[in-house]
């Protein structure tokens, strides 16, 4: 069995992965995604890897690398599918939605003109997201028209075209905090809080990590979610409505785990690489979702076999 | 065992240690701030992080 550990830098998580493979005594390459190159119709050497944990730092290529060993046949955590939903706000809102799973109300408008009258209806202050995007950034908070029509007029003007997929989020008045909550196969591992005195409560803006307890309801919405988006290792973000209870925010499928591992003290980076270790054995199956995709543009090959298996850690593990 | 290894900040010139650094971790300059990337251990060379891409995230 060998295992791929594909990556673009070395940051502390894939230092504790690279750590967790070599005490497991694993067989691993590391694969700098900066480095390679593909032939379509070959394989290669690639085919020596019976799985690949794709760690890209960008999203492009993780999203292609994978879906390129996904159409090999090898299967990879996370597969492409997952990363072509999560990677994208609006793919994932549309799974979540599919699958009956809580979230804010979405809006989206295609030109400025549309999109402030969309923003009208839901109500100010509304959140403007770009559709892929991370760590919190170009995030927008707007609070009143006059900032709306400057947003989207700045948007509109100097953003690429994705910047012209107006992705309009209700504002959710939460706790000055959210939760950001770690799914691995079926279980919730662990959760923390994020707390910021900013609405932006990603931990790479600044915002601090406490333990979360995994209440039955907080694992079950977690673990919905990512199977909504096609089931794997993904992070949770969700917030609490202090009406409508908990929305799922977003899901991510390259995670960071940095505050999150230490504020809980679970090995997440071991139990990422045991879940890796039961996809390479074929004891977790990764299977295309059986409803098509949210987008018709985002139908995949299905090459990796079928039939989901549910991963059990084994006892005390987790 | 740990290695420590020493280099100097491409930004700013200060002396840097690290301890048990691998090629390709991203490390910070203590002096500066600097993001930095560990080129090689031997020699031991730092170089500056790459600048963030719009697709980078998680």
């Amino acid at each position: 069995m060998k295992i791929g550990l594909l990556l673009s830098r070395v940051r502390v998580e894939e230092k504790w992965l690279l750590a967790s493979l070599e005490k497991r005594g694993v067989n691993f390459e590391r694969i700098d995604d900066g480095d390679i190159h593909l032939e379509l119709a070959d394989p290669g050497s690639w085919s020596q890897y019976d799985v690949v944990l794709e760690r890209s730092l960008s999203f492009a290529r993780g999203l292609y690398i994978t879906s390129l060993l996904n159409a090999w046949g090898i299967p990879t955590v996370n597969m492409a599918y997952v990363a072509q939903v999560c990677g994208d706000k609006l793919a994932t809102s549309a799974a979540l939605a599919r699958a009956g799973i809580p979230q804010p109300r979405i809006k989206v408008a295609f030109t400025a003109e549309a999109a402030l009258q969309a923003i009208e209806e839901l109500g100010y202050p509304v959140v403007l997201k770009p559709v892929v995007g991370s760590w919190g950034r170009l995030l927008s908070k707007i609070n009143d028209r006059d900032a709306a029509e400057a947003i989207l007029e700045h948007k509109e003007t100097l953003g690429s075209y994705q910047h012209s997929v107006f992705y309009i989020q209700e504002y959710i008045e939460k706790p000055g905090r959210d939760i950001r909550a770690m799914v691995v196969g079926d279980e919730t591992i662990c959760a923390i809080y994020r707390t910021s005195p900013h609405w932006i409560t990603n931990t790479a803006r600044g915002g601090q990590g406490e333990i979360c307890p995994v209440t039955p309801e907080l694992n079950e919405l977690c673990v919905a979610a990512a199977k909504a988006v096609g089931g794997g290792v993904l992070a949770v973000d969700v917030l609490e409505d202090p009406q409508r209870g908990y929305l799922v925010n977003e899901v991510n499928h390259t995670m960071e785990f940095h505050t999150l591992a230490p504020t809980t003290g679970v090995d997440i980076a071991g139990i990422i690489v045991d879940y890796a270790i039961a996809v390479a054995r074929g004891d977790i199956k990764t299977a295309v979702p059986s409803q098509s995709l949210p987008f018709p543009m985002m139908s995949v090959p299905q090459a990796v076999s079928v039939s989901v298996h549910p991963f059990r850690f084994p006892a005390g593990m987790a | 065992m740990t290695t420590q290894l020493t280099g100097h900040c491409p930004e700013c010139d200060a002396e840097l240690t690290f301890n048990d650094v691998i090629e390709g971790e991203i490390v910070v300059c203590s002096d500066c701030g600097v993001d930095l990337e560990v080129i090689s251990l031997e020699p031991f060379e730092l170089a500056l992080a790459p600048m963030e891409e719009e697709d980078w995230g998680e």
